[in-house]
């Protein structure tokens, strides 16, 4: 990575936030208690479909401290970020197992959680639909019988009444059938993996009050405070003014805390108690059932090449287990199949990308919003097509990769900046893990087998067409500046890269710039969410925006203090100085609240800097079609593994795991290979152990991090990391965005690794020990 | 079980600082620690023993405070984040970009410090063992290692 002429992008500055969290005090939206403060707790559904025949509350209100007990019946009406399909407590009926059903408000958690128990729900079962594809067939029963009363939230979704379709996005580029008639080799390829989660080690809580002016303060552990506000504003009837929405740092995301569900019942709890404030926290059972999960996916994939190796065609179907309800799961389904095709050219594209509607718990947003998941199908497709084609399956993705010039499946026409550069991605990768013919399956001395796997990755952020950020400058007496942006902390460290990116923009140094982690949407310009890979570039703009205005005031003030043109002037190293001489200049600290005049006389007033940014040109896709632009730009990547196989027992371990991803300027290198890195390992524990394990019925059997398995620090592999900087002309100093690649190609590189080692197909995640020998024995579930 | 809603009056050292509250009998540590003591350094994550981000050390031994009741801790020397002033750990984390969103930092911190005290001689295996206990989501965990061998290395 070269580092240019920048002082501060480029370099690997430490965290903002570090020194804070080191010590354990940094504070999270449960650490912060207030005295009087009401606990309430859930009841949940211990079944997966069940219409609700009656609910007792006799024994819950005989426990002492009960203030409030509600259920569906107090808020009877559907609320979703795209479709509003989901009563926030369970109405008539339960469509997966954890459903909130309802909520206690007690003095204390306990007397809450106590009351939750004591309630009793008559249940009468319905037949539960387990999967997506049981969901498809038409004789299957329907868990949203008023589908086609739903209201449709944002453009772009396409709910099927009469179904259990939530959404259908189709693809139709080029002449499928030319692209079959030009194709010498055709391979027909399924993967299926059923939901999962994100486990962030902060489960998600949100506390709510109302104040007597009518003013709703609410505290939330969420990616998104102002579509907190949005949705509340929206299905609550309250003015988006008279909402607002705190948000501390956060312990971890992955896309799960950009879905809106304890805000709603937060709210309604503190409604039925005069307002008063309501804490509601998941445990971690409920932050696994009852709150939204990783979305599982069927898919089939059809591709067909030249002989040699040149693809023709592709027909893909994704059905998507979105579960009870459509949440983000209808704009995931829409986002893979915006990207359905991988990171390929490919002239000739069918795509039918469904969310389906089951008696599963609901999915939300993941880390890569649907990209992960079709990248496994994708990439074990073309694993198989290089075998068919005895082709090298690296040279097979150079020789299609896609690049400027080409079309996207959604036709957006491809040039040198909206795209990253996968031929250099593969090459490096190519050197990075010594890939060739002869080092992909070895056998080792003590009989185990050596195999490497790869995959290819893109991804475009699927923001809405309004998606916004905001920043604005405060001065300090110092001459320091405040940073007030309404970017969430997570753990990714934006707050740093946007620090960094003012530093660079003002010629600052970082201990001159102060970003505070709490975002409150009061004070806070207002931000879509902090998701979909894209702050680094929509607020990274914003910071940008706002630094260019500063630094035009402090011209300004600084022409009079030193009596030239704003022209003459510039801004660097906490001063504003003539240009060519530098030596005559005033500070920033003289300046920012005014210029005073040695007989007291002030010019100036206050120095605010304020900017924005709204991505551009995106569309809607076609209904018919899927024709239209999704997202601003594209960065891609490579992903690898080695896996060391024992044929004796058929377990693995993975040795190596490595990435090359080209997301343009990289602001933060080494917050970047941290975000690789941690990416990999999310990627890894998702596709070697990561799903909930349902009974016949439904139910869910693993709700515990004890049963629910994430690789620990003892199974991980060696970390290789690499950037290829292909600047993005739109992005702050041509950065792309990050976030959530480093999960994408994962499992897709696992499963190819496997099925070499193996030599049997692997289709289904988790790829267990268990499984692999169910695929090589013919055995197992 | 039937006194399980009463309570008693306990001593317990936190931090090397005698502190008297009042408790529930079923009360756990992690509840009074933070809700008690305002030592929200201890970390909820699971309630269940199985993330260790409410480690806490109980006469030098990692603990999960989730799994521990109040009224068990009396007469045990008890230390939070909040408590350690050696700063060697927490500083090799921070060099090492061994944190994200932080909230299991002090659950690692705490069982790294005592593996250093505990287990000196500690190689790669016996890391490995000592650091399974706790859950991190966000680094992919090398960066922790990474941290408690240099520290093991320069004591060495």
């Amino acid at each position: 990575m070269n580092s240019n002429n920048f002082s501060v992008v480029g370099k690997s500055v430490p965290r903002v936030d570090i020194a804070d969290k080191a010590s354990g005090r940094t504070k999270y939206t449960n650490d912060l208690s207030s005295p009087g403060m009401l606990h309430a707790k859930l009841h949940i559904s211990d079944r997966a479909h069940a219409m609700i025949h009656s609910i007792n509350l006799k024994k819950a209100w005989e426990v002492s401290g009960v203030r409030a007990i509600i259920t569906g019946e107090s808020f009877p009406f559907p609320v979703g970020p795209l479709l509003a399909d989901r009563p926030p407590l369970a109405l008539k009926k339960v469509r997966y197992f954890g459903e909130p059903i309802a909520l206690v408000v007690a003095d204390t958690e306990q007397q809450a959680k106590k009351a939750a128990m004591l309630i009793e729900v008559v249940y009468e079962d319905l037949p539960v639909v387990n999967s997506p594809s049981e969901a498809l067939k038409s004789d299957t029963p329907l868990i949203h019988e008023d589908l086609g009363s739903y209201k449709v939230q944002v453009k772009g979704v396409y709910p099927v009444p009469n179904t259990n379709i939530a959404n259908l996005t189709k693809i139709r580029k080029g002449n499928l059938e030319a692209g079959w008639k030009n194709s010498d080799v055709k391979i027909d390829s399924k993967v299926s993996f059923g939901p999962s989660d994100h486990a962030a080690l902060e489960t998600r809580s949100a506390r709510a009050e109302i104040k007597p002016s009518g003013h709703v303060i609410v505290h939330t552990a969420s990616q998104g405070p102002f579509y907190v506000r949005k949705l509340l504003s929206q299905f609550f009837h309250i003015k988006p003014g008279m909402i607002t929405v705190h948000t501390p740092a956060v312990g971890g995301a992955f896309g799960g805390k950009g879905a809106v569900q304890l805000e709603f019942l937060a709210y309604l709890a503190s409604r039925a108690v005069g307002g008063k404030l309501v804490n509601l926290q998941n445990s971690r059972e409920e932050d696994l059932m009852a709150s939204p999960v990783h979305i599982g996916l069927e898919a089939r994939v059809k591709l067909g090449a030249t002989q040699e190796g040149k693809l023709q065609a592709a027909e893909i179907e994704y059905l998507f287990d979105g579960g009870a309800y459509s949440d983000t799961g209808a704009g995931i389904s829409k986002a893979a199949a915006s990207d359905c095709t991988g990171p390929y050219s490919i002239e000739n594209v069918y795509c039918d990308s469904y969310c389906m509607y089951t008696n599963h718990p609901y999915a939300t947003s993941f880390r890569g919003f649907g990209h992960p998941e079709l990248t496994f199908a994708i990439e074990r497709a073309m694993d198989k097509l290089a075998e068919k084609l005895n082709m090298d399956p690296l040279e097979l993705r150079l020789l299609n990769a896609i690049k400027p010039g080409d079309t996207t499946p959604t036709q957006v026409h491809l040039n040198a900046s909206n795209i990253g550069d996968i031929s250099a991605c593969l090459l490096r990768m190519k050197e990075m893990l010594n890939w060739n013919p002869d080092t992909q399956i070895m056998k080792t001395e003590d009989g185990k087998i050596r195999a490497k796997g790869i995959s290819c990755l893109w991804k475009t952020s699927s923001t809405p067409p309004n998606a916004t950020a905001g920043a604005v400058l405060t001065f300090n007496t110092d001459g320091s500046v405040n940073l007030s942006c309404a970017a969430i902390e997570v753990g990714q460290g934006t707050k740093t890269v946007l620090a960094q990116i003012l530093a660079e923009k003002m010629k600052m140094a970082m201990k001159d710039i102060h970003v505070k982690l709490e975002v409150n949407t009061h004070h806070d310009p207002h931000q879509w969410k902090t998701v979909a890979s894209s702050t680094t570039y929509i607020a990274g703009r914003a910071v940008m925006a706002a630094a260019d205005d500063a630094i035009t005031q402090l011209k300004k003030i600084g022409a009079v203090a030193l009596k030239c043109l704003p022209d003459d002037l510039e801004v660097g190293n906490s001063r504003v100085y003539v240009k060519d001489s530098p030596e005559y200049g005033v500070k920033i600290t003289d300046l920012a609240v005014g210029y005073k005049y040695p007989d007291g006389n002030t010019v100036g007033g206050l120095v605010l800097g304020e900017g924005s940014y709204n991505v551009r040109h995106l569309t809607p896709l076609d209904p018919e079609t899927g024709f239209g632009k999704p997202g601003p730009q594209w960065a891609v990547g490579v992903q690898a593994v080695e896996v060391e196989f024992n044929p004796e027992d058929f377990t693995y371990r993975v040795l190596k795991s490595a990435t090359v991803l080209d997301a343009g300027k990289v602001i933060n290198p080494q917050a970047a290979i941290g975000q690789m890195r941690g990416g990999m390992y999310m990627g890894l524990s998702w596709a070697s152990r990561e799903s909930f394990i349902f009974d016949g019925h439904g139910k869910i059997l693993n709700p515990q991090l004890r049963t629910y398995d994430i690789l620990r620090s003892s199974e991980i592999p060696e970390y290789l990391v690499d950037f290829v900087e292909t600047p993005l002309v739109d992005g702050p100093y041509g950065a792309r965005g990050m976030g959530e690649y480093g999960v994408i190609g994962m499992a897709g590189a696992l499963g190819n690794a496997l099925a070499k080692a193996c030599g049997t197909d692997l289709y289904q995640l988790p790829l267990t020990h268990e499984r692999i020998w169910g695929s090589m024995k013919g055995g197992g579930r | 079980m039937e006194n399980i809603e009463t309570g008693q009056l306990i001593k317990l050292t936190v931090n090397e600082q005698s502190k008297e509250i009042y408790v529930r009998n079923s009360e756990t540590l992690l509840h009074t620690l933070r809700e008690k003591l305002g030592l929200m350094g201890v970390k909820p994550g699971c309630y269940n023993g199985d993330c260790g981000s409410c480690t806490v050390l109980i006469d030098g031994i990692p603990i999960n405070a989730c799994h521990i009741l109040s009224v068990e801790a009396v007469g045990y020397q008890i230390m939070t984040i909040e408590g350690l002033k050696d700063q060697t750990i927490p500083e090799e984390f921070i060099k090492n970009w061994a944190i994200q969103c932080g909230y299991c930092t002090p659950g690692f911190i705490l069982n790294s410090y005592a593996l250093v005290q505990n287990n000196p001689d500690a190689d790669d295996a016996a890391i490995d063992e000592w650091l399974e206990s706790n859950i991190c989501r966000c680094t992919g965990y090398q960066e922790i290692k990474e941290s408690v061998k240099n520290i093991l290395n320069v004591k060495r």
